[in-house]
């Protein structure tokens, strides 16, 4: 069965703007799932309408089997949603916004009171649950998106560009929190402008673009479609003109760093064997650019640029 | 317990979660909520019962003082069952976490009579608190505590309602002053609180029948003194097509997601 099963999805705003041009998408259930795109491309429209936050113009939605339209309290009691904006009221106290919500969901005070204590423990929020939300630093604020999203304990957890602004600490303990989430058997649908976390935690994504899929596939598959690779080489010793490798694509940036592009047939022993020949000895080598936001920047430029071509 | 059991007993716990929610909102700012309009129907007693109702002598055979009180009562649970539910709801679509209820399975007649039910919970505490401070100033002895509170619990329902969809609509602070300021104030000085429409010509007196709030005055007169200028039956028909009218449209409104959803 599907987490969730999106077909033909459609959304025109008032005045005319279409957001979302005819979306097919299928989540596997158990799946940690990226959705990518640029600005505008309509990810969080698609989100909305999923989450029930959007109405939908066309389409259909089924969450775990259940139609959003026929069944939306079925639908609603599966998904769990960590919204980009914080959405809270800053003078509730902590604990506060997470029973309330589980009242929301109809889970007796009891059984709210065991479970948000539970979250709000792993999620390194418990001391602050007196707190007034407004008193929170940006970090907690999204930690505590996550706890509230998660008291009903959904089968689908929707994060939207869930570690916008917190510091690399805090996201590597939630991409962890996350991970064994997912391994318990939740479903995880992402959408990040950090490419490195779809790549970190994501078996499979699609990028969304202009209303549109793009693309839906495995995240290796993805990556296995990079034909070129750049590496940043800073060199021990000073080089003062480019050296001849052959093979390999050198550009000089200064006597003391090399870039080099490599393709597929390459590989980064021939590249030390062609340095060392040369005398060229290496300190550090590293990716120019994040291999999927190379990716991701040449199949959106890409796909731009081919449906301005056909329009013109 | 059945799947129908269950799910009944989940609206209870959304509902309950709801309802105590607002009923701690204003109990928690109760000076910004109730305290004012006890300190102003105190003034209204003291200024137009005391110093100047002496001069105008009875009203309905009643003292003057004793007259008003039932129009000042309902006065206070007019405002506040209306001021809580427009001020809350919009407060929570204004800070979006309206979103927690609406990603909720909560039906939208959960939703609707969680916010209505703490606005009629604040227009009770507000109108029981005006009633108590109007005991100290008079010896008024209730002709029939029932319709009373009837009277009280279905105005507080239709005026929690019409501030539902006032702050549905309301895409700024000021428009939820609005209706306030320009429509219920004038209904309600114009209601029957401060004299009996008996004393106003023909003509007056007809105009004065399309005043919803002149129905729900003279019936809460009659719960306290046992006179009004309106059938009691009309009075509770015309409150209650009312509320049927307005829940109707309240629930279409969150059906079509109007103000809250894109």
């Amino acid at each position: 069965m599907f987490a969730l099963d999106v077909q033909q999805l459609t959304k025109t705003y008032r005045g005319g703007f279409q957001a979302l041009k005819g979306i097919d998408l299928q989540v596997e259930e158990g799946d940690f799932f990226a959705l990518l795109g640029p600005n505008g491309a309509g990810k969080s429209t698609f989100i909305g309408i999923v989450s029930s936050l959007v109405n939908k113009t066309t389409g259909q939605v089924r969450v775990f089997g259940n139609d959003q339209d026929a069944d939306p309290e079925a639908v609603k009691s599966c998904i769990g949603l960590v919204p980009q904006e914080f959405n809270f009221n800053l003078f509730l106290p902590v604990i506060e916004v997470v029973l309330n919500q589980a009242g929301y969901y109809g889970i007796p005070r009891h059984e709210a009171k065991i479970r948000a204590e539970r979250y709000l423990r792993q999620l390194d929020l418990w001391d602050r649950r007196n707190q007034e939300m407004r008193r929170l630093s940006g970090g907690m604020k999204r930690r505590l998106m996550i706890a509230r999203a998660l008291v009903h304990q959904p089968r689908l957890l929707i994060l939207d560009e869930p570690t916008a602004g917190v510091d690399i600490e805090i996201r590597r303990s939630m991409w962890s929190f996350l991970r064994d989430l997912n391994a318990e058997g939740t479903t995880i649908i992402l959408t990040t402008h950090y490419l490195e976390e779809a790549e970190s935690l994501c078996r499979n994504i699609a990028i969304i673009n202009r209303g549109l899929i793009a693309e839906r596939t495995s995240i290796s598959a993805l990556l296995n479609k990079l034909h070129t690779e750049t590496f940043v080489l800073n060199l021990k010793g000073r080089v003062s003109e480019l050296p001849e490798l052959g093979g390999f694509v050198l550009q000089y940036l200064d006597d003391c760093t090399l870039e080099v592009e490599m393709n597929r047939d390459h590989t980064i022993n021939g590249l030390f064997d062609a340095l060392s020949r040369n005398g060229i000895e290496v300190i550090s080598l590293r990716n120019k650019q994040n291999r999927l936001e190379r990716l991701f920047l040449e199949m959106v430029d890409g796909r731009v640029a081919a449906a301005e071509g056909g329009v013109a | 317990m059945n799947g129908l059991g269950r799910r009944w007993t989940r609206y209870a716990v959304t509902f309950q979660t709801i309802l105590s929610k607002e009923i701690l909102r204003f109990s928690r700012i109760w000076v910004q909520t109730v305290l004012p309009s006890v300190i102003t129907t105190t003034l209204y007693f003291v200024v137009f019962g005391r110093l100047i109702g002496d001069r105008i002598g009875t009203m309905d055979g009643f003292a003057y003082l004793d007259f008003i009180v039932p129009g000042l009562v309902l006065m206070g649970v007019i405002t506040n069952s209306y001021a809580n539910v427009v001020s809350s709801f919009y407060s929570s679509k204004f800070s979006r976490y309206i979103e927690e209820l609406l990603v909720s399975p909560a039906p939208h007649w959960v939703i609707l009579a969680g916010y209505v039910g703490g606005g009629v919970a604040r227009g009770l505490v507000v109108g029981g608190a005006v009633l108590a401070v109007a005991l100290l100033f008079t010896d008024i002895h209730i002709h029939s505590p029932g319709v009373m509170f009837l009277v009280c619990l279905m105005t507080a329902t239709l005026f929690s309602l019409g501030g539902f969809i006032n702050a549905v609509y309301a895409n700024s602070f000021d428009d939820i002053s609005i209706v306030p300021t320009f429509v219920l104030t004038p209904l309600t000085y114009l209601g029957g609180v401060f004299y009996s429409i008996q004393l106003l010509p023909d003509f007056w007196q007809a105009v004065s029948m399309a005043n919803p709030v002149l129905y729900m005055v003279n019936a809460f007169r009659y719960g306290l003194l046992g006179v009004s200028d309106i059938p009691l039956g009309a009075a509770f028909g015309m409150i209650l097509v009312f509320i049927v009218v307005l829940v109707a449209y309240s629930l279409r409104l969150l059906q079509r997601g109007v103000g809250i959803k894109t």
